[in-house]
């Protein structure tokens, strides 16, 4: 009698897991003189949620079928964990994608269509569904099983899909605007869900969306882009407080700009002192580090609408210091519920639009046509260099 | 009780519903009597003239007999007709399923913008009198051109195409074609080209995918295509007796003996019931084969 030597296992990753799920170096895609994604250089670490946000067009979902295999790039190098890909078909890349509109086969049941990635690597019947049933358990789709595809809502599509991609434990799950096709409500316990369940599982996620709200919930890193160039990186926090330039500054969340020029510029704090065209003279720190604006450069002063606050005119500024006040009138209060919106029009920096929690006990003192003061301090004042 | 009130309003609504059902018949009559007139009234005509017995001067004598029926089942002679047209009709119909799969599938997805001028090219042949087309092959098979080309080959001065199964076989599929590649082309056009990227994704190759998801989605059109070239073909007679010189004797050639020349009429009628019956049986058959463990949506035919 012979013992066999224990075989590795085909799963098992080769020589170990590489630092970077996916490496992105240099690449370009053009189609025809369209250039989609422009010289693109981008480490996607392991385990973490990564969000592609940006307009449409503006060469994440370019970026997403390269990773995918399904487009080849123009020029460059893309590695999954650790390997160039180059001229490998989507079907031999440990990768998978949760599409759009779901793109579930019609013509098998929910438990085919999971196990479909499985009977591709022949892994047998029983090890087929036991396999599959854990991942319809991992969606709570257990009890699903047969049900015929096309008799699901969206979110159980969506689940479906989801199911079908991770039960082949890719190195990277790709996802391309997943929850589009959802109402609202269903929208945001999905993003809910999916971030569960990419903490649950361990794999990286690469997700697309437009929706910058969508990218804040979910991500641990949002990669802004905008006509196939990378804008910023960063955690959506960084993204929100320091945004690199009026793009990142405008597509995620609101703000007020205040055009202006840099009247003096200190290296070693990265703050700039601004006159505004108005003539109204502030200060701020410079978000893009790498920028040193000379005396005279134009810039903008970007702040967020929920850092400013509206007092009624004639009240004394409020204790601390750093405080800019700028004279104006209400045009228009919007009650959105848990917030109002102001828009109010001011002689020095134009139209400014605050917005006021309503919390108990904040009667609403100002209406339209009230003269107020709108007052924010100087750390709220973002100094954007283009 | 508010049956016998006869308000005005009531009675309004009444006549309406009386016109709308007026119009509903009215509109179905012509599609109701085209179907009663050459569908079941010729059906039910050849129904009862298969039990009759042949009249002194040919032709039709009521009577109530089995005979026509047990001459045919019980003459291997006889049947020959039903075996030849059966296996002309499957050859033809998996020749069109190989000519016509790849065309429609290259039509719907490579095609592009040149879809239309495809379809075009498709539709234009049928601009001319299927005779004439069929007579044209007299010439492309013929001892001058590809018969004696590939005599020339085979180095064979008696090789011919003309008057063999081959002939007929390859004039079947040019015939019908058409109608094998445009309920094709229909569902892949219609098809989900992301299924496809999806498959792929989740590691099944060309083929694989081809097999595992192209295809079955496919299988309606797939269906209905075999189904409209394999109904004709069972019953055809002009190709057999042009390119087939008369040789390859099918049951429309028996048919044609039997009616025209021999002018048993009786006999005729079995001959049509039984091919009816051949085709319902094969096309019954063939449905549920195609459609055996598919667990979405079943395919109909009828």
């Amino acid at each position: 009698m012979t013992i066999a030597a224990p075989s590795p296992s085909p799963e098992a990753p080769l020589g170990g897991r590489a630092a970077h799920d996916v490496e992105i170096v240099d690449v370009t895609k053009r189609f025809g003189s369209v250039v989609a994604v422009d010289r693109m250089n981008l480490r996607i670490a392991n385990g973490a949620f990564y969000s592609f946000l940006g307009p449409s067009g503006c060469g994440k979902t370019t970026t997403l079928r390269m990773i995918a295999g399904f487009e080849q790039p123009t020029s460059g190098e893309i590695m999954l964990a650790g390997q160039p890909v180059a001229g490998i078909p989507p079907y031999r890349r440990n990768v998978n994608t949760v599409f759009q509109h779901y793109a579930l086969f019609p013509h098998m049941d929910v438990i085919q269509n999971v196990g479909y990635g499985l009977r591709q690597r022949n892994v047998g019947r029983t090890e087929e569904l036991e396999r599959a049933g854990r991942a319809l358990e991992l969606v709570r789709l257990t009890g699903y099983e047969h049900r015929r595809t096309w008799e699901l809502s969206g979110g159980q599509q969506q689940r479906v899909a989801l199911a079908r991609a991770l039960v082949n434990q890719p190195t990277v799950l790709l996802l391309d605007e997943p929850l589009g096709a959802l109402d609202l409500k269903l929208r945001k316990e999905m993003q809910l869900e999916l971030k569960a369940l990419q903490q649950e599982v361990g794999i990286t996620f690469v997700y697309v969306t437009h929706d910058q709200e969508e990218a804040l919930t979910m991500s641990d890193v949002i990669i802004v882009m905008n006509e196939g160039r990378i804008l910023q990186e960063g955690s959506p926090t960084e993204l929100y407080e320091r945004p690199v330039d009026t793009f990142v500054a405008n597509f995620i969340g609101v703000s007020n700009p205040i055009k202006g020029k840099v009247t003096a510029f200190d290296a070693a704090t990265h703050r700039a002192e601004i006159e505004s065209a108005g003539g109204l003279r502030i200060a701020g720190v410079v978000t893009d580090r790498a920028a040193r604006p000379a005396a005279g450069t134009e810039v903008t002063v970007a702040v967020r609408p929920e850092r400013l606050r509206v007092d009624a005119a004639g009240t004394p500024e409020p204790e601390g210091s750093g405080w800019v006040s700028v004279p104006g009138r209400i045009e228009q209060g919007t009650y959105l519920g848990e917030q109002t919106e102001y828009r109010i029009a001011t002689d020095v920096v134009g139209e400014l639009i605050v917005r006021r929690q309503n919390a108990a006990g904040a009667a609403q003192h100002v209406g339209p046509g009230d003269a107020v003061v709108v007052r924010w301090q100087e750390e709220a004042n973002l100094v954007l260099v283009d | 009780m508010a049956a016998g009130a006869a308000t005005p309003a009531a009675d309004r609504e009444r006549g309406g519903r009386i016109r709308s059902a007026l119009l509903t018949f009215l509109l179905v009559l012509p599609a109701g009597a085209w179907y009663l007139v050459l569908l079941i009234a010729p059906l039910a005509i050849i129904t009862i003239f298969s039990f009759g017995v042949r009249a002194k001067n040919g032709g039709y004598a009521p009577a109530f007999v089995l005979d026509n029926y047990a001459a045919i089942l019980g003459d291997l002679q006889k049947a020959a007709p039903f075996t030849a047209s059966l296996s002309m009709a499957i050859g033809g119909t998996i020749g069109s399923l190989l000519i016509g799969l790849p065309l429609a599938y290259f039509i719907a997805t490579r095609a592009g913008r040149r879809k239309g001028l495809f379809i075009l090219l498709l539709v234009i042949p049928f601009w001319t009198s299927f005779l004439i087309r069929t007579y044209s092959w007299l010439i492309v098979l013929g001892p001058g051109s590809l018969g004696g080309f590939i005599g020339d080959l085979v180095g064979d001065d008696n090789f011919r195409i003309l008057g063999t199964p081959v002939a007929v076989l390859i004039g079947l599929v040019y015939g019908y074609l058409p109608l094998m590649v445009f309920p094709l082309y229909v569902t892949l056009e219609r098809m989900d080209r992301t299924l496809v990227e999806a498959s792929k994704d989740l590691g099944a190759g060309r083929w694989a995918t081809f097999r595992q998801v192209t295809l079955p989605i496919a299988l309606p059109g797939l269906i209905t295509g075999s189904i409209l070239v394999f109904i004709p073909m069972m019953g055809e007679y002009v190709i057999p007796q042009i390119l087939g010189y008369g040789r390859i004797y099918l049951v429309g050639n028996a048919l044609v003996t039997d009616f025209l020349e021999a002018r048993n009429w009786p006999a005729g009628s079995a001959k049509a019931v039984i091919l009816i019956f051949v085709m319902l049986i094969t096309v019954t058959f063939y449905t549920w084969f195609v459609n055996r463990g598919r667990k979405g949506r079943e395919v109909s035919v009828l």
